[in-house]
């Protein structure tokens, strides 16, 4: 039962917020709970069989809302990746005692329970709430737990996706109206419209600005560098690994199929979007001191890679985009896992003021090294077979914005060779001390490589 | 008909109980008596009767509005209740209260000018009374007086718009004026145009609507916080209630008379009620202003003028007099804990007593309209019922108001997360019963949006 899937983590989170000091305990246990459920599907999942586990029940019937959830290939991949990182990231968090245990997993739990409803509603109504349901805990665990200047950042966090979602909730209804009868939200009808190219081009610019804010697309992005900053180390691996992947899936599933002439018009715009945010957040990034903001804007110009070969509208570059959003929601949560285990120990994220930690930890170094390029799309790593479909959709596209897109490979390689010089070679062990207590254990804990 | 009577008797209770000596049961009967008029509410579900020669349709319309503020009334007297307990007024506050319920019952139910006057009349009267019910306090005086004063400015506009309407139809019965407007005859009426913008004024005045908004923040403010509660809870729901049935019934034959002009009522409101909320400090002019703006999204449902507008209308009015008056308490809670009413009050309040903390969340979250909320699908179905009838113009300010209103309701939730003194914050158990029940409306109604969508 898909519903059972969706409505665990919600019981979970329930469980957990009042388990007090257990709550990571149980959270794990949930998760993990979750996750071989979802495996369940993963076998039962024939990949031929189009969209599967379809549970329709009515819901607010007078309105044509109905609780209608199933599952296709993008669908499966995408919920296997969030019950796979959420005991991650819970497994991630561990070592380090969050104040008020229960609210901090329990929003986590509430997090998976709106994930997964994203990536599972037939329903646009039932899309929308989840949509907006995943970004209450995420804000007040990063409101409740974030760093310094969380009250500002949070709320502009906070506003910037509300003001996506509320125009998305405007082309809902919109689309809505335009179904036939008494009106129906469900999303085979909403495919099924004859808009006019007009009607499409204003819908394409509603749903494609909720989703490119919560990619985030160059220039949406400018509450993202900060959110993940500051936000606990968690929240930041949730926003990055999976929300992200929000904003990508309503492209796909949301965006091209409902008004596909509106892509036609505006599709070059948003490729266009795509690859300056490639160029312009790999720029910034590589001249970042502070490895977790580091880490952040690369984030965006591998979201701007996967959205240019989504709007690439070829085989190669959705297939790569669909890839690319599994593999990067691996790895971007490794980095910043990484990136926290460096803060714990050290007391600092400041690239400047680390070093030499291939002599003080030599195995978590080679982790650190294997995931970061996995992160360039290194031959024979994940990130490659992505990277390398998605830079060929966009090249059938058009080649010159390939050959912008293409610059992804060596400005990415420079963002990740500068960390790997800077944290894991130079002998700056002076500028800061390590005190034993807070050294690296020769064998990493916790620690199971994610690539 | 009988929710009048049984409300009319409970009034009188409430005014010869100092006489007869029964205060100490007073409280007792009010409820008992509130809940028989719902009971009897209920009971005239579907029936559809008209009284005294067609003055009063007590219809589904009316009924569910009555039932809406009746039991808004009763969580208020839960809430309330101990708040006049040293004056030795207390039997009038209540029986003012009492008699400001029926005015409103009323005016969700007319069917002819004059009973929407009384109606209107006897709430305004009675809520005069009570912003100045605080008598030592300037603020509290200054406040009835410009209520008052404001008020008959509106009344006499009133007047004047049916005086008008009454010229230009022969007629103060809504159903007569309604068959006259919509022969087309009066296309161009200079005499009903004129009457209908008045009377539009006038409603707008009552709603609180900008740009006849100004006395509202000062009157809310000034108020003792629990008749500021019943204010923008019963009394802008009458109102809302009242200016739908009016112009819907009446005045929908000729929307070009009025559409345009209200329209730009409703934009402005939502604009002004909700930038100038942003700006207080003082919680309770916020949500003075933040209930200016809910007014606001209210008269979309009367511009949409189809077939859910009533429905959507009545689920934002419960869904919002729902955490309105949870705020009030909370905001009364703090208050009574901290000594005033400004944001640093709420401060570190989640370490203090995270029940409260989790009711502010849950009623800001419903304000704000974010899902999984009651006000969230408040907000979705009007502007949706909006949109039908192509108002997508301002349904686009429409949510450009709620972003904004993200602003300020969120500095409630930012607040309580910030640190603060230590000083104890704890609700009353009363308090706490409101919330809860508040609290528990919110989520029920946004999860199960249709308990109510279908009914009118």
């Amino acid at each position: 039962m898909l519903s059972v899937l969706i409505f665990l983590p919600l019981l979970a989170a329930i469980v957990v917020a009042f388990s007090g000091a257990n709550a990571k305990k149980v959270a794990l246990i949930a998760s993990v709970i979750e996750f071989a459920y979802s495996v369940c599907f993963y076998v039962r999942f024939t990949p031929t069989g189009g969209t599967q586990f379809l549970h329709s029940q009515s819901w607010i019937p007078q309105l044509g809302i109905s609780f209608k959830v199933g599952m296709d290939g993008i669908s499966l991949l995408l919920v296997m990746l969030t019950t796979f990182l959420v005991p991650l990231i819970i497994t991630a968090s561990f070592r380090r005692e969050y104040k008020s245990p229960g609210l901090f997993y329990g929003l986590i739990m509430m997090m998976q329970f709106a994930l997964i409803g994203v990536f599972v509603s037939l329903d646009a109504f039932l899309f929308y709430i989840f949509w907006e349901l995943a970004l209450i805990p995420i804000y007040l665990i990063c409101l409740m737990w974030g760093g310094q200047d969380r009250l500002k950042i949070t709320l502009k966090f906070f506003i910037y996706t509300l003001a996506g979602s509320l125009l998305m909730l405007v082309a809902l209804i919109y689309l809505w109206m335009q179904t036939p009868g008494t009106h129906t939200f469900d999303l085979q009808a909403f495919y099924s419209l004859h808009l006019s190219s007009g009607q499409q081009s204003w819908l394409f610019w509603m749903l494609f600005l909720a989703f490119a804010i919560k990619m985030p697309i160059f220039p949406f992005h400018t509450w993202q560098p900060d959110t993940y900053t500051d936000a606990p180390a968690p929240g930041t691996m949730l926003l990055s690994g999976i929300m992200l992947k929000m904003g990508v899936y309503g492209l796909l599933r949301w965006l091209l199929p409902v008004v596909p002439q509106g892509v036609e018009e505006w599709g070059m715009t948003a490729m266009i979007l795509s690859v300056i945010g490639i160029v312009y957040a790999s720029l910034i990034a590589w001249s970042q001191k502070d490895f977790k903001r580091l880490i952040a804007y690369s984030s965006i110009a591998h979201v701007g890679l996967i959205s240019a070969g989504v709007f690439s509208l070829t085989m190669q570059g959705m297939q790569g985009s669909v890839i690319q959003m599994l593999v990067h929601g691996i790895n971007v949560v490794g980095l910043f896992f990484i990136c926290d285990m460096i803060e714990q120990r050290t007391g600092t994220r400041q690239m400047e003021q680390l070093g030499g930690l291939r002599t003080t930890a030599p195995v978590f170094s080679t982790y650190f090294m294997i995931i970061m390029l996995a992160s360039v799309a290194l031959p024979l790593t994940n990130g490659f077979v992505g990277e390398f479909l998605l830079i060929n959709g966009v090249f059938q596209y058009n080649q010159l914005l390939a050959a912008f897109a293409g610059l992804t490979i060596i400005l990415g390689a420079g963002i990740c060779l500068t960390p790997i010089v800077k944290l894991l070679l130079a002998l700056r062990v002076q500028r800061h001390t390590i005190s034993p207590r807070l050294s690296f254990p020769k064998k990493p804990f916790s620690f199971r490589s994610s690539s | 008909m009988k929710t009048l009577i049984i409300l009319t008797s409970i009034g009188l209770v409430g005014l010869f109980s100092e006489i007869f000596r029964i205060r100490k049961i007073l409280l007792p009967v009010v409820f008992i008596g509130l809940i028989a008029a719902i009971a009897t509410a209920v009971g005239d579900w579907n029936t559809n009767v008209s009284y005294y020669n067609d003055m009063m349709v007590v219809d589904n319309y009316s009924l569910a509005f009555s039932i809406t503020m009746i039991a808004t009334t009763f969580l208020w007297f839960i809430m309330s209740s101990g708040f006049f307990s040293d004056d030795s007024n207390n039997s009038d506050h209540f029986a003012l209260i009492i008699f400001a319920l029926i005015g409103a019952t009323l005016m969700t139910s007319f069917n002819n000018m004059l009973m929407l006057f009384l109606g209107i009349e006897i709430l305004s009267i009675s809520m005069y009374i009570l912003a100045g019910s605080n008598k030592t306090s300037l603020a509290s005086n200054e406040s009835a007086l410009k209520y008052f004063l404001m008020g008959s400015f509106a009344t006499g506009f009133l007047l004047f718009g049916i005086a008008l309407v009454y010229g230009a139809t022969a007629s103060f019965n809504i159903t007569q004026i309604a068959a006259k407007i919509g022969t087309g005859d009066l296309q161009s009426s200079w005499m009903l145009y004129t009457g209908i913008l008045m009377m539009m004024i006038a409603m707008a005045f009552k709603v609180s609507a900008a740009p006849f908004h100004f006395w509202a923040p000062d009157v809310y403010q000034g108020a003792p916080t629990v008749i500021t509660s019943f204010m923008s809870t019963v009394v802008k729901t009458a109102a809302v209630a009242a200016f739908f049935r009016l112009f819907i019934h009446t005045f929908a034959g000729q929307p070009h008379m009025w559409h345009t002009t209200l329209w730009v009522i409703s934009a402005l409101t939502i604009i002004v009620g909700n930038i100038l909320a942003v700006y207080q400090t003082n919680v309770k002019r916020m949500l003075a202003y933040s209930s200016i703006s809910h007014a606001g999204y209210m008269l979309l449902a009367i511009l949409a003028m189809n077939g859910s507008a009533g429905s959507s209308l009545l689920f934002y009015a419960i869904a919002y007099s729902a955490s309105s008056l949870a705020s009030f308490a909370i905001l009364l809670t703090v208050s009574g804990a901290t000594g005033n009413e400004s944001i640093e009050s709420f401060y570190g309040l989640g370490k203090k007593n995270p029940f409260v903390a989790v009711m502010v969340v849950i009623s800001v979250l419903s304000l704000a309209g974010i899902p999984p909320t009651a006000g969230f699908f408040a907000k979705y179905y009007i502007f949706a019922t909006a949109m039908q009838n192509g108002l997508t113009p301002l349904v686009l300010i429409a949510i450009a108001g709620s972003l904004i209103g993200v602003l300020y309701y969120f500095r409630l939730i930012i607040a309580i997360f910030r640190d603060g003194d230590n000083q104890a914050v704890t609700p009353a158990p009363l308090f706490k019963v409101v919330m809860v029940v508040a609290a528990v409306i919110a989520l029920a109604l946004g999860i199960v949006p249709g308990l109510v969508v279908g009914l009118l």
